[in-house]
Order: C-alpha cells, then sequence, then structure tokens
C-alpha cells in the first residue's frame, strides 16, 4: 500500500520545512504532480486526509494538486509533443529518438504556513 | 523501532475502512447487472495471464467475459486476452501496488452494454497489498507457483487468509524444484481452513479441467442467486 | 503571520538526506550495505545462502530480513553463521532509510558487508532509498522474460541484475537475449549476472563483482 509509505514520507518532509523555516502550523500543501509520474491521485488525497488528523503540524491542511502535463521532446525532428497522445513515437516525423521533457515530476511546490512570531 | 510520527497502523484501519464502502457499492452494483466478479491476484510471473486465457477459453462460449487490466506500464497483457475473445479494459494505476474498491467501480462503468457475466480484474503482480484491499469480488482467486517456494504461505500470511482458493501452478515442474505439495496445503489449511487448493499447469492443463469445473459450478450458483434477487 | 514558502522539493526529500547521510555513517563505519530487491520466492535466501558460504574468510557478512512476517529466512541464515536481524515492517509494502537504519542499530558483530532482504515486492522497494551504497535486483528464470516491460521502475534504480534458477532454462521458455536487451534499455550502466544458486554456475561473476565494488566504496 505505498500511498501510504509516500504521504508518510510528505510530511515527514513539511517537518524538516517546518523546521528550517521556523513554521509552527501548515495551512495548506500544494504539490505539482506531473501526468505521467505514476501516483494515484485519489489514493494519495485519500491517504493525505487521513493523516493530517493526526498530526498538530497539518491538522486539517488540504492537499492540493497542480497537474503538470506531460511532454516529449523529439531529437530528430526537435519538435515537441504531448506524450500520453503518443508515446515514443514522434507524430511529426515518426522518429523513436524521443524523450520526455516534463510530466514526471512529484514534488512539494509551495505551503502555506503560520511562522513563529518570535525573533 | 519505527520512527513513524504517528500510528500508521490506525491510518491504514480508517483507510482501509474507506475502501470497504466503496466495495460495498461494487457488491449492489454487480448484484443489480447480475454479474460475477473474480479478483485475481499473484506474485509477478507466477501465471496469471496464463490462468486468465485458460479461464477466458473454457467459459466464453457460456458466458460474455470482460477483462480487467491492471499492470503498470504495459499493455502486453490486454492484447493476450483481447486474442482469446473476451472484453479487455485497461485500468490506468500507475506505479500503484494494487487496485482498490474505488478503482473498480470506475473502471465497471466502463464496460459498454450488454454488460458482461463475468468479470475478471487481473490484479497488480504483487503478494502484499492486493490482499489488504477488497475490491467487492464474488471470489478472491490466487495463484502461487512451484518455482516461488512451498513456504511462501508462511511470509504472505494475509494474501493467504482471505483468499477463497488457490491454484498451485506450474505444477509440471514440481519434479526440479523441492516443492512439497502435501507441507504447502498444511501451511494453507493453518491460515485458512475453507481455502479450495487445486494444483494445475495452466502450460500443459494437467489438473485444469477439476478447476474450470468448480469454478464454472460456482459462477452458476452465483449468478442463479443474484439473478433470483433482481427479480423480486 | 501567514506566509507562502515556495519550496520546489521532492516529496521523499526527508527520506532522501536521511538516506545520505546513513550511506556516510556506514562508510565511516566500514560497512558496505547491498539492497536486495525482488518478487517473492525468486531465490534470495538461496542466493545468500551460498554467497555467505563462498565468501567465507573474505568477508563478514550480515543479513538484514525485512518480512512482513516470518523468521523462515533469518533461521536460514543463522545456521550459516552469519549475523541475521529480523525487521518486520508492520505491513508496510518496502524499507526506507529510517527503517534501515533502526534495524542496523540490533547488529552486535562486526560485520563488513550487510545484505537488506527487502519485502518480496516488484513495486514500492524501488521507489525509496534505503541508504544503500548498492541496489540489486533479483528476478528468476521462472518468473518470465517480460518482466523489465511491467516493472521498468525497478530495473531502472539497480545497479546490477542477478538472474537465478538459470538450471531451470530447458523447461521454461526464457528468453535471456530479450530480457538483457529490454533491460539495457531501460538502464544501460546495469551489471547483469545469470546464475544457479543451486549448481553455482555464473556465482564467481557475481561474487567477484560484489568484492570489486566493496573495495571501491571503501576507497570512495
Amino acid at each position: 500500500m505505498h500511498e501510504l509509505g509516500i504521504v508518510k514520507h510528505v510530511i515527514k518532509t513539511l517537518h524538516d520545512v517546518a523546521n528550517e523555516n521556523n513554521v509552527r502550523r501548515i495551512g495548506s500543501v500544494t504539490l505539482e504532480v506531473g501526468e505521467v509520474s505514476g501516483v494515484v491521485l485519489d489514493q494519495l488525497v485519500d491517504c493525505w486526509n487521513y493523516f493530517r488528523e493526526k498530526d498538530p503540524l497539518v491538522k486539517g491542511a488540504p492537499l492540493f494538486v497542480e497537474r503538470v502535463p506531460a511532454v516529449t521532446f523529439c531529437t530528430s525532428c526537435e519538435k515537441e509533443y504531448p506524450t500520453v497522445a503518443h508515446g515514443k513515437t514522434c507524430p511529426h516525423c515518426g522518429s523513436t529518438e524521443t524523450y520526455l521533457l516534463k510530466g514526471n515530476e512529484f514534488s512539494i511546490k509551495q505551503i502555506e504556513a503560520e511562522v513563529n512570531e518570535d525573533a | 523501532m519505527n520512527d513513524a510520527l504517528f500510528d500508521v497502523i490506525e491510518v491504514r484501519a480508517g483507510v482501509e475502512a474507506e475502501n470497504d464502502r466503496y466495495a460495498a457499492q461494487v457488491r449492489d452494483f454487480t448484484q443489480k447487472k447480475g454479474a460475477f466478479l473474480i479478483n485475481l491476484m499473484a506474485s509477478p510471473g507466477a501465471g496469471k495471464t496464463s490462468v486468465l486465457c485458460r479461464i477466458i477459453d473454457a467459459l466464453s462460449a457460456k458466458y460474455r467475459i470482460g477483462v480487467m487490466e491492471a499492470d503498470m506500464d504495459a499493455d502486453v497483457d490486454s492484447h493476450t486476452v483481447t486474442a482469446h475473445g473476451a472484453k479487455a479494459l485497461q485500468l490506468r494505476t500507475g506505479t500503484s501496488c494494487h487496485v482498490d474498491a474505488k478503482m473498480m467501480l470506475f473502471g465497471l462503468d466502463c464496460f459498454k452494454e450488454p454488460f458482461p457475466d463475468v468479470i475478471i480484474l487481473e490484479n497488480v503482480g504483487n503478494l502484499v497489498c492486493p490482499a489488504e484491499f477488497d475490491v467487492g469480488a464474488d471470489l478472491k482467486l490466487m495463484i502461487l507457483s512451484v518455482p516461488e517456494g512451498d513456504d511462501k504461505p508462511l511470509k504472505y500470511p494475509l494474501m493467504f487468509t482471505v483468499s477463497d482458493l488457490m491454484l498451485i501452478n506450474k505444477i509440471d515442474t514440481a519434479p526440479i524444484f523441492d516443492f512439497d505439495i502435501e507441507k504447502c496445503k498444511e501451511h494453507v489449511r493453518k491460515l485458512n481452513p475453507r481455502m479450495e487448493v487445486f494444483p494445475v499447469s495452466a502450460k500443459t492443463e494437467n489438473g485444469m479441467e477439476s478447476f474450470l469445473l468448480r469454478l464454472e459450478a460456482l459462477i452458476e450458483q452465483t449468478l442463479a442467486e443474484k439473478r433470483k434477487g433482481a427479480e423480486k | 503571520m501567514i506566509k507562502v514558502i515556495e519550496l520546489k522539493r521532492t516529496v521523499t526529500d526527508s527520506n532522501d538526506r536521511d538516506a545520505e547521510r546513513l550511506r556516510r555513517e556506514l562508510k565511516e563505519r566500514g560497512i558496505f550495505l547491498i539492497n536486495l530487491m525482488s518478487a517473492p520466492g525468486s531465490g534470495k535466501t538461496t542466493l545468500l545462502s551460498r554467497t555467505i558460504t563462498d565468501l567465507s574468510g573474505k568477508a563478514r557478512i550480515g543479513v538484514m530480513e525485512a518480512d512482513i512476517a516470518s523468521d523462515v529466512d533469518a533461521l536460514k541464515i543463522d545456521a550459516l553463521g552469519a549475523e541475521s536481524i529480523q525487521v518486520h515492517t508492520d505491513g508496510m509494502c518496502h524499507m526506507d532509510a529510517g527503517m534501515t537504519k533502526s534495524g542496523l542499530a540490533g547488529l552486535e558483530t562486526d560485520v563488513q558487508i550487510v545484505f537488506l532482504e527487502n519485502i518480496g515486492n516488484l513495486i514500492c522497494p524501488a521507489e525509496f532509498d534505503t541508504g544503500a551504497h548498492r541496489n540489486v535486483m533479483i528476478l528468476s528464470l521462472p518468473e518470465g522474460d517480460d518482466k523489465p516491460l511491467k516493472y521498468p521502475l525497478m530495473f531502472q534504480k539497480c545497479d546490477a541484475l542477478i538472474i537465478t534458477k538459470m538450471d531451470a532454462a530447458p523447461y521454461f521458455d526464457f528468453d535471456l537475449d530479450a530480457v538483457k536487451k529490454r533491460v539495457r534499455a531501460l538502464n544501460p550502466m546495469i551489471r547483469i549476472f545469470p546464475l544457479s544458486a543451486k549448481t553455482g554456475d555464473g556465482m564467481e561473476a557475481w561474487e567477484n563483482w560484489l568484492l570489486n565494488e566493496w573495495e571501491k566504496q571503501k576507497n570512495a
């Protein structure tokens, strides 16, 4: 069951961020999730909704997801195309000398946080 | 020992309870449609696709069969299954290590009319995670293959506990691996006394007839009950 | 005061940093850690048993068994005179750096090479850095030659691939060349070792690689 494992790691990373930035409480978390990153969003959000109730740092904080469309670059004709529709084969020239430009991301983009007032 | 900041076990219980609610919806759906749902689970390489093709060959004259493929990156299996005459749906499970009931519900909605009589979910190749998620199936069918070893029930007890019927596949290779069928059956009996065990070879068809007859009987009985229920 | 903090940090950042730290600590302690991953029944324990026996006198070996249940394997390893520790993962389908570090704290003897036998699962373990110095995957011949097509991440992340149960080749349709081609398309640098832990064929190449990598790590 690994979306559970992923959320556990997200929260661990958020604790590091909180320590580095003197954060008391996190109001929201925005993730960047690439179209072909393989993340199952439903499961991720379900797991998050359970975990956030257990940890005062993120209690009640909603999880926002920004989806990054997957784009592949063709080294033969130097054009880009949408990855999911065409896969490895370039629709412009038919070459398979292609690589993924973006769409594989899975990162924490930003958080809204209550910072401690003290100096 | 575990440096988790909170109780993972407790959270998992909450997530699984949510899944059970969806599983109940799946059961309602298949009851209404008069369909029989099989959750086919095994390790990678145990022979899920071969067994699946044998099932399709045996039953497709009598039943409309739909298959849901939940394998990670390739549609290798979908092509094989379609070639045997069943309708195949590819579930986009991403890198998920299992299928859950919510995915199952969405998947079922994608089958066009006439709705299949028998639906088989080829679950992700994994002995761990799929056992934890009830997808609302009428039959949980698992495959253990001889090369994997007769001690697998000791190491992956949950899978063996939740399943209804188990195939010991690649039985034709038993002489070259140290596989003790009786010892394996005994391990299984201790975990799950009601598990039905069939040693088979999907490749040579050895033992398949008994299994397929049993499967057909289960399907007939369940479909008859469901369709009687729908008439009321 | 509410602030928006821009991050662009990978979700496993915290674990990744723990893993880097663990790698350094282990190097200082003189321990070479190998993360062994595979499907259930691939022959991890048989391979390890043979490796331990073959390397006796050359390296002191420890094994960390990560299993959801049962100590069947730990007992087998103990019988060979290598230290073995059992880590139960409470049902989690993979090990991470934190769990590995806790597990290693249980080592009592002066081991030099430690094998982490990760959970028998081809999906989840590949995603989480355990802090190991090398990742090795085991694929057994009966599982089939299409595994690289279905579980690409595992093959991408590993430094070496061991193909076990090669002695069973006459009984299965396994195309070794096809596997090598598929794997190298995913990971051109990967080393491939077809072998049989049962007959001993091919074990020497794997063991030489292991000892060489250990030397490299000591001098890194």
